[in-house]
């Protein structure tokens, strides 16, 4: 026996846990009991609702079958936007992120000013929702496509300068220095030494927020921002289930398209 | 001089040569294409320079006036977070054995892994307006959405981390005679309780999140007070939500990382 308490104890009696950490579990236990207990019986709830909740379903998936594809080439329009949408979105977002990852890096940022600017963009870019940008942006471009492009792209840019500016501090310093000493310009360090490492980072973090953006798009429609979510919108104000059901189709498979896609391209490209 | 042997190039992003420049032609394309469609009116955004002006100025300084309501709205969202948060970890926890391959037979495998891709495509707020149309407005329609959202996420998470498990532990088990569900209780669940716990919490900070924006669509909380202020044209009382929403979600992560961290 290696440990230093008395050997009689250990043989009587084991137990996976000390008496601290089992008051703790207990204490944990206890603790989010209590918090669930305070929001079941302060939540604003019409439980007569949530008991007919299951019927009421069942009759809106019944509404729904079979899904009506009569409308199918609109609906496939609007799924192409929805895809033009989330690619020009990401491909703006991408070449505006990499000046904004140049400088919120802690080892590539010229000076402290400029670290900060590029923090504050990240922050402010990933705060506020896509759904909240598009509102802004179909107030100034008017309803359509062009406010979601703008609306995604805002709020990619956080997202992709953040996780580029984390690879680019995570590289490995010596290529720099090494150019450096050889007196090479600024310009050809970041292209010869920065550029190479965190190319791999890159292309896998712009095609995740491809994925990500494909499903962020099909809802701007319903703020007006174009895209797939316009049909959606327009069949569920007129109650036009089966249309609904087939937009819902159509989602599904845009999204599970989307993932086969990024993951044929991450085994391609890294 | 690239025949030059003293010179160094750059070796090509995609070796052969065809397929590069097609590839890029195909981007060139297909960029040029979609922005020529674009439907972009100049006047129309000159237009909507002044109202975004308008609004910015309806916005500032933001007003924080009625903070019953921005309290009262918190606390729903709050609520919503948590209770879909346990439900939906309730329900992640059977699915994530269902869709874990080393665990279940391959027509349970098929369908857990089927729930766990229909709930992840769809985007919480589609979700939102299918449920305040089946159950009514209000919190119910909220919880019910971020449950179908915490599935999606913890699930599938789960299921991958269960796939990962140490297996030898399972065939001791197995070997003394144990039945199906003490395996599933004793063998595996104490390898993945840390991790199930962990993603719990960081469901709880993405729950709180995705609750602002549900409620938009008429699914309580925070969202639904923010959108009546926007329909109203308060554009003040809005920004001031928005910058308290920004503020809480700032917090909640700084406190789940501090959980996550403690207990992993």
């Amino acid at each position: 026996m290696m440990d230093s308490q008395p050997l009689q104890q250990t043989l009587d009696h084991w137990s996976r846990f000390t008496l601290r950490q089992r008051l703790m579990r207990y204490g944990g236990l206890m603790f989010t009991l209590l918090i669930v207990a305070w929001a079941l019986s302060s939540i604003d709830v019409i439980w007569e609702w949530v008991w007919d909740a299951p019927t009421q379903m069942g009759d809106l998936f019944g509404r729904m079958m079979p899904p009506d594809p009569s409308n199918l080439p609109s609906i496939l329009e609007a799924i192409w936007q929805t895809v033009n949408i989330a690619t020009l979105a990401t491909m703006f977002a991408v070449v505006v992120s990499l000046p904004v990852a140049y400088i919120s890096a802690q080892n590539t940022t010229p000076n402290r000013v400029t670290l900060w600017i590029g923090r504050f963009i990240l922050v402010s870019s990933r705060s506020v929702n896509t759904i909240i940008w598009a509102l802004l942006f179909v107030a100034i471009f008017g309803p359509g496509i062009v406010a979601g492009i703008v609306a995604i792209m805002f709020r990619s840019i956080g997202f992709l300068g953040k996780l580029l500016g984390e690879a680019i501090e995570e590289i490995d310093h010596k290529p720099v220095e090494a150019l450096e000493a050889c007196g090479a310009s600024r310009f050809k360090i970041v292209l010869y030494a920065i550029v190479p490492q965190v190319m791999p980072a890159f292309f896998a973090i712009s095609i995740l927020r491809w994925d990500i953006n494909l499903r962020e798009s099909t809802v701007l429609g319903l703020v007006g921002a174009g895209g797939i979510g316009m049909i959606l919108q327009g069949a569920i104000d007129t109650f036009n289930w089966p249309e609904v059901s087939m937009v819902l189709l159509t989602i599904l498979a845009l999204v599970v398209f989307g993932e086969v896609v990024s993951s044929y391209m991450r085994k391609k490209i890294l | 001089m690239s025949t030059d042997r003293t010179s160094w190039r750059k070796p090509a992003f995609i070796k052969n040569p065809t397929l590069r420049y097609g590839i890029y032609a195909a981007l060139a394309i297909y960029v040029v294409a979609t922005l020529a469609t674009l439907p972009i009116d100049w006047d129309r955004v000159s237009d909507g320079m002044r109202r975004a002006q308008r609004i910015f100025n309806g916005a500032f300084p933001p007003n924080f006036e009625r903070s019953g309501l921005l309290i009262d709205g918190f606390l729903e969202s709050l609520k919503i977070a948590i209770l879909a948060t346990v439900g939906g970890i309730a329900l992640s926890v059977p699915l994530a054995f269902m869709a874990a391959r080393n665990i279940s037979i391959k027509p349970i495998y098929f369908l857990g892994r089927g729930i766990i891709i229909v709930a992840r495509s769809f985007h919480p707020v589609i979700v939102a307006i299918i449920f305040v149309k089946a159950v009514g407005f209000g919190p119910f329609a909220g919880a019910l959405t971020l449950v179908v959202y915490s599935i999606g996420f913890v699930a599938k998470l789960l299921a991958e981390r269960i796939e990962e498990i140490d297996f030898g532990q399972v065939e001791a088990m197995r070997s003394v005679g144990a039945g199906f569900l003490s395996t599933l209780v004793y063998a595996v669940m104490p390898q993945i309780m840390p991790r199930l716990v962990g993603l719990g919490i960081y469901q709880l900070d993405s729950n709180l999140r995705a609750s602002a924006v549900v409620g938009i669509v008429g699914a309580g909380g925070i969202g639904a007070t923010l959108a009546n202020a926007f329909g109203r044209y308060d554009y003040d009382f809005a920004l001031a939500i928005t910058m308290v929403i920004v503020g809480v979600i700032l917090v909640s992560e700084a406190v789940s990382g501090f959980i996550r961290k403690r207990i992993a």
